[in-house]
């Protein structure tokens, strides 16, 4: 038995290809945004697995420091360090902040890390793909490449100019801000600093204040204002553990001793996805099923209006003979030509236009094959309306009367 | 012989029930033998098509009697379970316009009734290129119903009808579309083809040209039959 449904769609080809098309290029909508919410999840990972660390020690009760701000003293480590089944203690700051390049702006995650070794130090770049790590103590600042910096650019972070030595690939916030890493010191003071007109303020509010303007005690104003100007806070100190140490041990003791709030890494990755990125998941997830009804509309509009069209080829066939079942296997055969057509179109768009997006788009595997099921089992649910047609139109309309 | 031809006695159709009903039929009789071709004439509204549509076997008659070939397909209901495989394999259909499947080419719409009938693509495919060969439109065999002028269409129409070896074959105005020297043309091929074939042919018309050329013409009017003999004047 011949391919109906093959044969008409060879015959009118022109229609099938550019119908695939368009719903190619809504496929491919549909794929990129899944992809989207895949890269949002990805930057999680990779924020997570590039720090380094096994343990996030942040300040009590909140969910530092990716998600809420968190503020440690930075000697707080060495108590960490000190606990069992540490290996490994550092410092480290966040900040999202614009850093200027000449005259532009470029949002980016500056991330302080500890003076160390990398594999020893957690928080340090894992790997560069140009340049060297940072060997100074100031100054010097090792940028994702995504972020547009070259080596040996200078860029300006609030009131200090850094030079670029090393670039590094996938290092991003979980909002897919580029990172760029620099001495825990200047990012401290990047993020704690006041400018000079607060500063001088501050300094005249406190000589002003008798309690520590006190002639009978000398030193004690210049003591003051030294610890105002200085900056003695970190956002979380991260921990790696030594081999055959539980994570959930080593967490537990360091919450019950230190009384501090400690995430492993499933707990973090827990507060990235479940709690950082669940907003804009649900908004993606929106934007899904409305491309997928809107998907299911135009295929079941095309498959109707293409069955409309042969009514009276339809009629006859019936009228001659031909099964309600080869029929129907015709129009569903030409709704999966379609989707298949549409799925190829749209996953080629996909892989096009991913990288063209700010933001990482990650199209996985298991994307595509679920994509390729529910546009197949979108395509034969939307036929269901042109086959009940199909199947109703009474073979007596091929005779005249 | 193939059997009987077409026997039709008594046959009634009534469209609707109570006070609304229509009787479109009210006991209609014809015979139609083998290898013959006769004519059905009538007026609209005259009953031609319910007619046609009860041997399409499409439509259910309120009574009466229908035979094709050997079977008797009705006698106060259908004798068949299967009227789809019943027109498929004893009814032939030709019609006004050949409404032959566009996407498909000439021998593929003439070979695509014995494909259903499950007979193997190959087999059915030489079926058809023998019937073209008979209408004479075998040069077109691989040609799109669109390229085909309106004869060589009509003649794959009834190529098409021809195909199972229908013992009967049911054409409803054949010639319309067609001028006076194709209209002949597709008569003498339906005479041509009854008598090769021993298929008992109602042709439905209006045609005026064509009329004088059957030899037993049945009037239709308020559903009941008139038989005349006709002229069966030579091509």
């Amino acid at each position: 038995m011949i391919s109906l449904a093959g044969r008409d769609i060879l015959h009118s080809w022109g229609k099938f290809v550019f119908t695939g098309i368009g719903l190619g290029l809504l496929i491919g909508v549909t794929l990129v945004m899944a992809g989207v919410y895949r890269g949002m999840v990805d930057d999680g990972k990779a924020l997570l697995d590039n720090s380094g660390a096994d343990l996030w020690v942040v300040q009590k009760d909140t969910l530092g420091p990716y998600a809420e701000s968190s503020s440690l003293n930075d000697d707080i480590y060495r108590g960490v360090l000190a606990m069992p089944g540490v290996l490994g203690a550092a410092n480290v700051t966040y900040l999202t902040m614009q850093v200027r390049k000449g005259t532009q702006d470029v949002r980016t995650m500056v991330v302080g890390i500890a003076p160390g070794k990398i594999g020893i130090t957690p928080g340090w770049p894992p790997y560069l793909v140009a340049g060297r790590q940072m060997t100074r103590g100031h100054y010097e600042a090792v940028a994702d490449i995504a972020s547009g910096f070259a080596l040996g650019e200078r860029i300006q972070i609030r009131r200090n100019t850094f030079t670029v030595v090393g670039l590094t690939r996938r290092m991003v916030s979980s909002s897919g801000d580029p990172m760029v890493f620099v001495a825990l010191k200047d990012a401290q003071e990047a993020q704690f600093l006041k400018d000079n007109d607060a500063i001088w303020q501050s300094r005249r509010r406190t000589e002003a204040n008798p309690a520590f303007n006190r002639p009978s005690v000398p030193g004690l104003l210049d003591a003051v204002i030294a610890s105002q100007s200085s900056n003695a806070f970190v956002n979380a100190v991260l921990v790696t553990l030594e081999p055959g140490h539980s994570a959930d041990e080593v967490a537990e003791s360091v919450r019950r001793w230190k009384r501090l709030t400690v995430y492993t890494r499933a707990e973090m990755e827990e507060i990235l996805i479940g709690k950082l990125i669940a907003t804009s998941s649900k908004q993606i997830a929106m934007f899904l099923v409305i491309l997928a009804v809107v998907s299911a509309a135009i295929v079941a509009f095309i498959i109707y209006t293409l069955t409309m069209d042969k009514i009276r080829e339809i009629a006859v066939l019936k009228l001659i003979g031909t099964r309600n079942r080869i029929i129907a296997s015709m129009i569903l055969q030409q709704a999966l030509a379609l989707g298949v057509i549409g799925f190829v179109v749209g996953k080629i768009t996909a892989a096009f236009a991913a990288p063209l997006f700010p933001k990482y788009v990650l199209l996985t595997s298991t994307d595509t094959i679920t994509g390729f099921v529910a546009v197949l089992l979108i395509c034969v649910l939307s036929s269901l309306v042109a086959i009940r047609m199909a199947l109703k139109v009474d073979p007596a309309e091929a005779i005249g009367g | 012989m193939r059997g009987k031809g077409i026997l039709i006695e008594g046959l009634k159709k009534r469209y609707g029930t109570g006070d609304t009903a229509v009787d479109a039929l009210k006991g209609v009789d014809m015979q139609v033998a083998p290898g013959e071709v006769v004519g059905l004439i009538g007026p609209s509204g005259s009953g031609k098509s319910t007619l046609l549509k009860c041997l399409g076997a499409v439509i259910d008659p309120t009574a009466g009697r229908m035979t094709l070939g050997e079977d008797i397909i009705f006698d106060n209901g259908w004798k068949v379970r299967d009227l789809r495989a019943l027109r498929r394999d004893k009814i032939g259909f030709v019609f006004q316009a050949p409404y032959l499947i566009p996407f498909l080419d000439v021998i593929d719409n003439v070979a695509l009734l014995p494909m259903l009938a499950g007979v193997p693509n190959t087999e059915a495919r030489q079926h058809a290129l023998d019937l073209l060969v008979a209408l004479d439109v075998q040069h077109r065999s691989k040609a799109m119903p669109s390229q085909l002028s309106g004869g060589e269409q009509q003649r794959v129409a009834i190529a098409r009808g021809l195909v199972n070896r229908p013992p009967v074959i049911l054409a409803d105005e054949p010639t319309a579309p067609l001028d006076s020297e194709r209209a002949m043309a597709v008569i003498r091929i339906l005479n041509d083809m009854a008598r090769k074939y021993e298929t008992a042919i109602i042709v439905v018309t209006h045609d005026e040209k064509i009329i004088p050329t059957f030899k037993r013409i049945y009037h239709i009017r308020d559903g009941v039959t008139f038989e005349e003999a006709g002229e069966g004047r030579a091509f």
